[in-house]
């Protein structure tokens, strides 16, 4: 009886973040934007001090595949409305494949432990690989981007040996450097470009051209970004499907182990080497799939859209959302993607506006906006 | 050969040196099957160090470990727990954020199927695996603390330290080890508390046969009445041995325990 109006509760909830989603991307004039940070930030602090919040999340523990859906549904709306827009399509697109590169960040240091600050570097070995790929094969885009996440898992791979002879910080560091060395490299290396960058011709499946834009009948002329929104989406609900199952498994306790105690982990036969390299692996193929796709639907990469800074913001991404918590992930992405494009001030500043909010979110809500819950293994089991 | 007599760990001269400090000197033991073996001596004698050695967390210095008949020096932590050694800490090291199921099932990590194809696709078989591991883990944790069992999905930070101690001892025998090792169980807790605990090895003792237990502790009661036979260290190297009574009295283990030289 209870659940059936927390289940309202819920859905009065996702349509209402859905009418705010679609105001927000829509409205140009800027103050506009701060009212509506100001009216959500309202929202959400009445939420949660009206317990409001809590029935919204009970209805997601007691009915997940149907609030799951209703969201799935709420994203396919906005997708809808915005579809005519190249911009605005650019702008999901985008905050799409960062959530899934995030996803895949989130396994190895939400669940893991695995500090990771070569997110970039991951992202762009995907791009590159698409790039290279597009200009010289005539390899179906699937399989290309498919190739952008083996390339990024088996580089990482080799990154990983280094990091697993360090304990603690010093893996960090270890990635710190090839995050450094990665955007170096590219910039003195002629045949990927310099720093000039690179074109990237975009993807063609059997004969569908996905930079065209969609003309039915004389009337419609849909934007071609849809095309790499469509499959941003999949990508984006396969991650999180991914995460999701990895968590509520046996792999997800293992990780979970590792990440809390090593020396239990180790003393209970659980190695800390597989772990590792499996969640690195799983996280850094996400990351390279996205930039695969993200690179067709610009068009065009440079060395400098893959600086430690935006390491840094693929982390924050992940902390703002909080540790191993796939719809904290989600939330983030959109906020973190989506401010700086909407508030022209705050782009020059955005990588200190991070920053601030990372040292915040250290000191004062230490598991993120929505905070990761108890293993449930399977929605809804109680034992 | 008669139960109970068949030797289940043998360290021969096990020596363990960290710098200049020797933790370990040239340490015997022998554990049989089925005997509950107290292991005590002062702080700083080398009791920890002793199971960190067996466990494989630190590598031996010299020595060597016997366990069921095979030479398990230096093995590493996992195949050690793989041979069939499972212990507490001296310091409750539990991952506190966890459910007291998963708690557990990490002690059950040799017994789970951990193939990424399983987990990731075959959710029904998971479902019926996890389903069953959990009543498992449920009847063990009931052995100790039937209220316990019914809250078997709530974080272990909500318990106090005997619970943990009892979840710690379950997460141990989960994977039905041969040897228990338990590093000052009762260290932090009440007399009373104490007391239960006492209680909890005994039906431990009662309801496993055949496994062994070396105890390390300072409760001089709990040695008493639970232990079988009795090590003492001292600065790393084993001063006396035998039933608890003649140990107690002997006139080097009370220069230990009181400090005189
Ligand atoms: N990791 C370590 N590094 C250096 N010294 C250690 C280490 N672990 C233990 N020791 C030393 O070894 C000796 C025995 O310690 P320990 O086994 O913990 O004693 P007990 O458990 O009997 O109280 C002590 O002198 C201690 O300082
Ligand atoms: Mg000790």
């Amino acid at each position: 009886m209870d659940t059936s109006k927390d289940m309202l509760i819920g859905l009065v909830a996702i349509v209402l973040g859905s009418i705010f989603t679609i105001t927000f991307i829509a409205i140009e004039s800027e103050t506009g934007i701060i009212g509506l940070i100001a009216l959500s930030g309202a929202a959400v602090v009445l939420a949660s001090r009206t317990g409001i919040s809590e029935r919204i999340s009970n209805a997601f523990s007691s009915n997940e595949s149907m609030m799951n859906s209703a969201v799935l549904v709420a994203v396919l709306v906005i997708i809808f409305w915005f579809r005519e827009d190249h911009f605005s399509l650019l702008m999901i697109a985008t905050v799409m494949l960062y959530l899934t590169a995030c996803l895949g960040l989130n396994i190895q240091l939400g669940y893991t432990g695995v500090v990771n600050f070569s997110g970039a570097a991951f992202f762009g070995i995907g791009c590159y690989t698409a790039a290279v790929l597009n200009q010289n094969t005539g390899l179906s885009p699937l399989i290309v981007l498919v190739i952008g996440g083996i390339m990024a898992a088996l580089i990482g791979s080799i990154l990983i040996l280094p990091m697993l002879r360090t304990r603690g910080h010093y893996a960090a560091v270890v990635t710190i450097a090839f995050a450094i060395l990665f955007k170096t490299f590219l910039e003195v290396n002629d045949t990927l470009g310099g720093a000039q960058g690179l074109k990237v011709p975009g993807m063609e499946i059997l004969g569908w051209d996905f930079n065209s834009n969609i003309e039915i009948g004389d009337e419609i002329e849909l934007s071609f970004y849809l095309n790499y929104v469509a499959i941003a989406l999949v990508l984006s609900v396969l991650a999180f499907i991914l995460m999701r199952r990895v968590e509520r498994s046996w792999i997800g306790l293992n990780l979970d182990a590792v990440r809390l105690d090593e020396t239990v982990a180790a003393c209970f036969g659980i190695s800390i080497k597989r772990w590792k390299v499996t969640a690195f692996t799983m996280g850094n193929f996400l990351i390279g799939m996205s930039g695969a796709v993200f690179a067709m639907m610009l068009g065009f990469i440079a060395p400098s859209n893959f600086a430690f800074s935006d390491s840094l913001m693929l982390l924050s991404i992940v902390l703002l959302g909080g540790m191993g918590s796939p719809w904290g992930t989600v939330v983030a992405a959109g906020l973190v993607i989506l401010l700086p494009e909407k508030l022209q001030v705050i782009q020059e500043y955005r990588f200190l506006l991070f920053a601030v909010v990372v040292i915040l979110i250290l000191v004062f809500k230490p598991q993120g906006l929505l905070p990761r819950g108890l293993r449930a293994y399977i929605p809804g089991w109680r034992g | 050969m008669t139960k109970g007599h068949d030797k289940v760990l043998a360290f021969r001269g096990l020596t363990k040196r960290f710098g200049g400090v020797v933790a370990l000197d040239h340490f015997d033991m022998e554990v049989d099957e089925g005997q509950i073996m107290g292991l005590i001596g002062p702080n700083g004698s080398g009791k920890t160090t002793s199971f960190n050695v067996l466990t494989g967390i630190y590598e031996a210095t010299g020595g060597t470990i016997e366990f069921l008949g095979q030479d398990i020096t230096n093995w590493t932590a996992q195949k050690v727990c793989e041979a069939g050694v499972a212990r507490t800490f001296q310091r409750s090291r539990l991952c506190v954020e966890l459910s007291i199921f998963d708690n557990i099932m990490i002690g059950n990590h040799q017994n789970l199927n951990h193939g990424l194809m399983y987990n990731i696709f075959q959710r029904k078989a998971l479902k019926r695996d996890l389903q069953e591991s959990f009543e498992q883990a449920k009847e063990l944790m009931a052995i100790f603390n039937p209220p316990l069992a019914g809250r078997m999905m709530e974080p272990v930070r909500n318990f106090g330290m005997i619970d943990r101690r009892r979840i710690e001892i379950c997460r141990a025998l989960i994977s039905h080890p041969r040897l228990l090792l338990l590093d000052e169980p009762s260290a932090g807790m009440t007399e009373d508390e104490t007391r239960q605990l006492m209680d909890d090895i005994l039906v431990v003792r009662d309801k496993i046969k055949g496994l062994s237990i070396i105890l390390v502790e300072h409760e001089m009661g709990m040695i008493e009445r639970v232990t079988d036979r009795c090590v003492v260290l001292n600065f790393g190297q084993k001063i006396c041995e035998g039933a608890y009574r003649e140990v107690a009295s002997d006139k080097l283990v009370q220069e230990a325990y009181l400090g005189v030289e």
